[in-house]
């Protein structure tokens, strides 16, 4: 169970796909100017992470090594096809807003480098819980920086207005360069938390030793 | 629309790293000097205009008239993974000048979402096949012209004192940030 755990919250902070690992960028900065959309990209974007992830490593024993790579492409792809035809039916608003990023769904490296590095040498439960954990550290990283650019820009949240009537919007943040800047504000205090958490670790490290 | 509206927009208007937040990737990872953004910034160029070369007849000729749409992203994807591959062995047997140069960042370009959003969107806009050249030409230089311009910020930031907050990543990110607000000036270029 603790292990469990472990696999899935590195995903979250210490791994963070797009603060640490620094991967699968486009979509994050692209699809952050409103809440809505970084909801459902994220959703997406979990969808076919698990379901790639759990398919690969199911078949992980079966998968040549050479034509590996081929394969994981095919798998991710149809997923992504899914996700993208699925949007068009239920969610057309949606998906008319997220547009070339839902297909796009199928290079994001973050992916590829799961299903690379993690899901095929692991068990399908282990594969399926770093994936969740890789998805929804996408996802929330994806929310927070959706709210500072609609809160800021627009003075609103999903959509409702938010800010008291002075508020001027800023405009900025809803532009292409806000999204670079709130970004870089993220990856810096993600940075900050992990060096904290070092930091304390080495310090348990150092009181540990001492008592021995 | 004419073919110059067609390159000035891509390259510079809806430039894709600075305005689409496409190539994200390759743009952080490749912008370390500038001789080497360059290089990576013509390989683009090159695998881009053969892969919408490519997928633009495939689409056009194969799968609609098939009735095969829905496997649009399934077919672009393979065929431009194996584009890739057979232009880095073409370049390694019969240009190896050419190969060395350009050679390792060829593999790096398959996951390169640039490319295969090229080749998404003139089906999407419609385009016929030398508008799609065009198009695909100018995203591709308005790839490299961003790549040259964060390698030389970059260059230049290493000798800078920067806050420790920012130090590594985040600067580039500003950086980029305020070479985006440069290019916004870019708007309403073309009525």
């Amino acid at each position: 169970m603790l292990k469990l755990w472990k696999i899935f919250s590195k995903g979250l902070v210490t791994e963070n796909p797009l603060l640490i690992l620094m991967i699968g960028l486009c979509s994050a900065v692209a699809v952050t100017s409103g809440v809505a959309n970084a909801i459902g990209m994220g959703a997406a974007m979990t969808f076919v992470i698990v379901f790639a992830e759990l398919v690969i490593s199911l078949f992980r024993k079966l998968i040549p090594n050479d034509a590996r790579i081929p394969i994981f492409i095919i798998v991710i792809a149809a997923f992504t096809t899914m996700v993208d035809l699925a949007m068009k039916a239920y969610w057309p608003d949606l998906s008319e807003s997220l547009g070339v990023f839902i297909p796009l769904i199928v290079v994001n490296c973050i992916i590829m480098g799961r299903v690379e590095a993690f899901a095929s040498k692991e068990n399908p439960l282990h594969a399926a819980v770093d994936a969740l954990g890789m998805g929804l550290g996408y996802t929330w990283v994806l929310i927070g920086i959706a709210a500072v650019r609609e809160i800021l820009g627009a003075g609103a949240f999903l959509g409702i207005k938010i800010m008291p009537k002075g508020f001027q919007p800023i405009l900025f943040f809803t532009l292409p360069p806000g999204g670079f800047m709130v970004f870089a504000l993220f990856i810096s205090m993600n940075l900050g938390i992990k060096r904290g958490m070092d930091a304390r670790a080495k310090a348990r490290l150092e009181t540990s030793k001492e008592a021995s | 629309m004419n073919l110059a509206s067609i390159f000035i927009s891509a390259l510079l208007i809806d430039n894709i790293v600075l305005m689409r937040f496409l190539a994200l990737c390759p743009f952080i990872g490749m912008s370390v000097d500038v001789n080497k953004s360059v290089g990576m910034g013509l390989a683009v160029i090159f695998v881009t205009v053969i892969a919408t070369m490519v997928t633009w007849p495939i689409y056009t000729f194969i799968l609609v008239g098939l009735d095969l749409k829905f496997l649009q992203i399934l077919v672009f994807i393979l065929v431009i993974a194996a584009l890739v591959q057979l232009v880095e062995f073409f370049l390694k047997k019969n240009v190896p000048g050419l190969y060395a140069s350009m050679g390792i960042y060829l593999p790096l370009i398959t996951t390169n979402c640039a490319i295969l959003a090229v080749t998404f969107d003139v089906i999407s806009r419609g385009y016929n096949l030398i508008e799609s050249v065009v198009y695909a030409v100018g995203v591709a230089s308005g790839f490299l012209l961003s790549l040259v311009l964060l390698a030389g910020i970059r260059e230049r930031i290493k000798t800078a004192p920067i806050p420790k907050f920012l130090q590594g990543t985040p600067i580039l990110f500003v950086s980029t940030s305020l070479l985006a607000v440069a290019f916004m000036g870019f708007a309403g270029l073309i009525k």
